[in-house]
């Protein structure tokens, strides 16, 4: 068993969504992940701020610095990500699907390290 | 058949069974590679009975020797799968298996197109990394980088060794023979320099003869074996002795391969009784109508070519339907066909728009066609097959 996370590549220069089709697009996300609940593969769910609510700490020779935004100036910002166990790739391809589709975002699927990768 | 014979011949299909074993293709290269090191030194003049066989047992026991020394926990794991497995191994069953989870993993859609191809010339067509980088003009670090990485990322997202199943084999299936297809291509029309490096083309027809014989119920898999082979009947013909390229109308049929298009045509066939045409068996069919009889029968191209279209309506498909439009009701409805495709690079566009111009007449158009087609064109083959009919079309009309 692997685990997988699921992220949503958020465009923020894109206009806001109306009212209602963001609560569509909640209630389609969180059928998806109700579904991942059933099947028994979620770990974990969380959809984020904007990226303009984010800091940056950096300790450069153990000096503290923050900064204001995201890590990095780019369209495509993490908008939140669900964690899910499954046996393979294609399992969680499947999963990316129907996540994708319901939040209208691309999705990137990233194994997570389980410490197997030493060469 | 000598040692490379069977390296060339056994190779993948050693590297499939020993992935199954050890649950990883890097230990399974290594094994096979280090039986096929023994095998140099133990085979001196006659092979054993069935030299696959034999690898697959040596490579076994040298990755049994090779864990034994490894005391990682991974090594251990991969240890313990290897001695619970059965002597089963000359089995034809599982070692078919085994080769075709091994070209689905190959060409799986998370994989960058290059390093499907890569990993499937390397894995199972037996090539080395010099072979295949020279056979696409480019660095050896290149493909031997995007093998370790593809190998790795095999490795670390969990890309699975199977069968997809039925709901899924569609679209994977797609990417399989797209990747065949893809190295034949590669072959027949290289993007660059020669017009025609036969490997690639042997080794596509290998792979997709292989495929055909893991997936006989699949009548896209016959379509495109179908398709390969008739194209390839064709290659003497298709480039004259003084190294010019040949159009299909002027070549001369006698230098077609007689048993290929046999056999082509028979899989057209077999695939026309499953009756569920798909793009590569319409394909296979147009070309069997061009390899059938003294000329091709042109309105039987343009009905087939309509149905490829509806199927995949792509702006390469239209072009070639184009060139059948023009044969059954003239250039000028053809070009009108032309008008509105978008591809932007092609050469094959303005060279068929100066075709059809000349054929019309207005030569002045053709000519600037002609000139649009030379500077896109890729391979000095093609490029001078386009300047010399630029040239003959300037000197009878001016």
């Amino acid at each position: 068993m692997k685990q997988y996370l699921l992220a949503v590549q958020l465009d923020e220069s894109a206009p806001p969504e109306s009212e209602a089709a963001v609560q569509a697009q909640l209630a389609r996300t969180g059928k998806v992940t109700d579904e991942m609940k059933a099947a028994g593969v979620w770990v974990f769910v969380g959809g984020l701020q904007h990226s303009d609510a984010s800091t940056v700490v950096r300790t450069p020779g153990g000096t503290t610095t923050l900064t204001d935004g995201p890590f990095a100036e780019t369209k495509e910002q993490l908008g939140g990500f669900w964690v899910i166990e499954a046996d393979d790739l294609d399992q969680a391809l499947v999963w990316a699907e129907k996540c994708s589709l319901a939040c209208e975002q691309p999705i990137e699927v990233r194994p997570f390290d389980d410490g197997s990768r030493r060469r | 058949m000598d040692l490379d014979g069977v390296y060339r011949a056994e190779y993948g299909r050693c590297v499939a069974t020993l992935t199954r074993l050890l649950g990883d293709i890097g230990l399974a290269e290594e094994a096979v590679q280090d039986a096929f090191a023994v095998a140099v030194t133990k085979w001196d003049e006659t092979l054993p009975p069935n030299p696959g066989a034999w690898i697959v047992t040596t490579a076994r026991n040298r990755a049994i020797d090779r864990l034994r020394r490894e005391s990682t926990r991974e090594a251990r794991h991969a240890q313990a799968l290897l001695l619970h497995q059965s002597d089963e191994l000359e089995e034809v069953g599982p070692v078919r298996d085994d080769q075709l989870r091994l070209i689905f993993t190959c060409c799986h859609p998370a994989l960058s197109p290059l390093a499907q191809t890569a990993l499937t010339l390397r894995l199972l067509g037996g090539l080395e990394v010099p072979e295949i980088a020279r056979a696409y003009l480019v660095p050896e670090a290149t493909i031997s980088q995007r093998i370790v990485r593809a190998k790795k990322k095999i490795r670390d997202a969990g890309i699975p060794y199977r069968v997809p199943d039925a709901a899924e084999l569609p679209g994977r299936l797609a990417s399989v023979l797209t990747v065949l297809y893809l190295i034949f291509n590669e072959g027949y029309a290289s993007t660059s320099g020669e017009l025609l490096r036969t490997d690639l083309c042997a080794d596509a027809v290998r792979l997709a003869r292989a495929l055909a014989e893991l997936m006989p119920d699949e009548p896209e898999v016959l379509g495109l074996l179908a398709l390969l082979l008739l194209t390839e009947a064709r290659r003497p013909a298709r480039v004259s002795p003084s190294g010019e390229l040949v159009v299909l109308a002027e070549q001369d049929r006698s230098r077609w391969d007689r048993e290929l298009i046999a056999e082509g045509h028979a899989l057209v066939r077999r695939c026309l009784r499953r009756n569920r045409p798909g793009p590569y068996q319409l394909q296979a069919a147009i070309n069997a109508v061009h390899t059938d009889g003294p000329s091709t029968d042109w309105t039987q191209v343009l009905a087939l070519y309509d149905q490829l279209l509806a199927q995949n309506p792509s702006p390469v498909v239209a072009l070639n339907r184009a060139v059948a439009v023009a044969e059954v009701h003239g250039p000028a409805l053809a070009l009108a066909t032309l008008e509105h495709l978008d591809l932007p690079g092609y050469h094959l566009l303005p060279a068929t728009r100066a075709d059809f111009l000349t054929r019309l007449g207005r030569t002045a158009e053709a000519v600037a066609a002609y000139d649009e087609a030379i500077a896109l064109a890729g391979n000095e083959t093609e490029r001078t097959f386009l300047e010399t009919r630029r040239a003959r079309l300037a000197s009878t009309n001016h």
